[in-house]
């Protein structure tokens, strides 16, 4: 089947089996192959895309069910030769070890931080009945825990987290 | 994967049609259980008939003060909309409690009610299971059962139902509506969901090809005291153990009124109505919600892994209660 797929910016035509998953359609279709092939099953994250606009796993998105969707991979966070900030916060705060994670995490983070600025509560927030989230260690481990990192780079990947949403202002 | 054909239909009723000509056929909306099953050659359908795009994506307040939530609002969406939170704020509690966010921004209302059981012997093709071949024989009964079910289960089934959702929407007496082929109807969610029986095939009393379009939370004048607790085997991300989802009406020290359903214990969400007409009019003290939780459990039926569940369910059933009553 064909579809169209924006991906980083760009667009796509491409002939999909009906099973392939968006993670191959970009894999394998078109080169990008910052989303990680982790477990296959939606459990560990290492998949993570934002399809318009919201963090997802791509493993067990099926790309036919997809048509015409925007996607923004690792790679096309970056603009113009630059990193974004989520980026260079994982770098400055050694934020990983063997990287095979990374990619998703990045993603993850960015998709998550725009859910605490809507004012989405999560398992952790005290009283969901509030409007606003305080971004504590304890709800960035929470929002994060669809992202697994088998080096355990937690202690680091945290306060990465922590420093891109406050702007630099924890140092 | 075994081949498909893929199916993207123009509206509901076309949907409904076109697989009601598919016996072997099965609806598509987030996809984040059913591809994983199919993957698995768990399950193998030959069409796919795609309906993430065409129920509603809104949540609508209702005439009597409840809630339509449309059968494609995922569940982040629900979990963050400010009615639910402040109103029932157990379901959005439940639904936070459930997956991951890149999950929950997948998966809708619909589906996961439809989620099937994570019943490893499911999942596992190479090992007899009722559920996913009838007569084969249930594989858990005598294999690793410490996740199974306590209550309700037969010989041919013990797998419990995954979803924290529908432990809140049982608790919340949502009704679900569903269209199909004769037509369309609603099904109160106590009526939607079965136990295994000589059937566990069979998780809903749906029909084939009857779509689920939206779930109606009824006003209840006490929901906003309302909650979910849920008990794993690590912080996040991991299906319950048993979980309970629990609205409480406390005046003047005295148990007014209370809904209690429980998860994980069951092939299907568990309406606690034993413990509900205990606690009733009761003192709203630690001492009755423990006899009432030990009321609902008596007739738990542990397996050889899972008697740990028993003294679970009823600690966690306490403790909710306990915590509601103290909000008041």
């Amino acid at each position: 089947m064909e579809i169209t797929l924006k991906a980083d910016g760009a667009e796509h035509r491409l002939a999909v089996d009906p099973r392939t998953t968006l993670l191959d359609a970009l894999r394998e279709g078109l080169g990008i192959y910052g989303p990680k092939k982790g477990c296959d099953h939606g459990q560990c994250g290492a998949c993570t895309i934002l399809l318009d606009g919201k963090r997802v796993i791509s493993c067990l998105a099926l790309a036919v069910a997809h048509d015409g969707a925007e996607i923004i991979t690792a790679e096309g966070l970056a603009s113009g030769g630059e990193l974004h900030p989520m980026q260079r916060s994982f770098i400055e705060h050694d934020a990983f070890q063997c990287g095979y994670c990374t990619p998703g995490q990045i993603v993850s983070a960015v998709g998550m931080l725009d859910e605490v600025d809507a004012g989405w509560p999560s398992h952790v927030t005290r009283d969901v009945g509030a409007g606003e989230v305080s971004l504590t260690d304890e709800e960035v481990r929470e929002r994060m825990s669809g992202n697994l990192c088998r080096c355990g780079a937690y202690a680091n990947i945290v306060p990465a987290i922590r420093e891109a949403a406050e702007g630099g202002r924890l140092r | 994967m075994k081949p498909f054909r893929y199916d993207r239909a123009g509206d509901i009723s076309g949907a409904v049609s076109t697989l009601a000509r598919e016996p072997t056929g099965v609806f598509l909306a987030g996809g984040t259980n059913l591809v994983d099953l199919m993957k698995l050659g768990v399950m193998e359908p030959d069409v796919l008939v795609d309906v993430r795009r065409l129920t509603s994506l809104g949540i609508e307040d209702l005439p009597d003060g409840g809630l339509r939530i449309g059968a494609a609002v995922t569940n982040s969406e629900l979990a963050a909309d400010r009615r639910i939170r402040s109103r029932y704020p157990v379901l959005s509690q439940a639904l936070l409690s459930g997956a991951s966010g890149q999950l929950r921004n997948l998966a809708t209302t619909g589906g996961n009610m439809l989620q099937r059981t994570r019943c490893a012997y499911f999942y596992d093709t190479t090992t007899p299971c009722n559920k996913r071949e009838p007569r084969t024989g249930c594989s858990a009964l005598e294999g690793c059962n410490k996740d199974h079910a306590i209550l309700g289960a037969s010989r041919h089934c013990v797998a419990t139902h995954p979803s924290d959702m529908a432990v809140a929407l049982t608790a919340l007496d949502a009704v679900v509506r569903v269209q199909g082929p004769a037509g369309g109807r609603a099904i109160p969610i106590s009526e939607l969901y079965r136990l295994p029986g000589q059937e566990p095939e069979r998780d809903t009393t749906l029909q084939h090809a009857e779509l689920i379009t939206a779930v109606d939370l009824p006003p209840m004048a006490f929901s906003s005291s309302s909650r979910y607790r849920k008990v794993r085997e690590r912080a996040s991300y991991a299906f319950a153990l048993v979980s309970v989802a629990a609205a409480l009406r406390v005046q003047d020290g005295v148990v007014r009124d209370a809904r209690i359903a429980l998860g994980g214990v069951a092939h299907m969400p568990w309406r606690a109505h034993k413990a509900e007409d205990a606690v009733r009019g009761g003192p709203a003290v630690e001492e009755s919600f423990r006899a009432a939780a030990r009321a609902e459990l008596a007739e738990a039926v542990p397996l050889s892994d899972n008697a740990y569940k028993v003294p679970l369910a009823v600690n966690v059933i306490t403790r909710t209660l306990l915590d509601l009553s103290e909000a008041q």
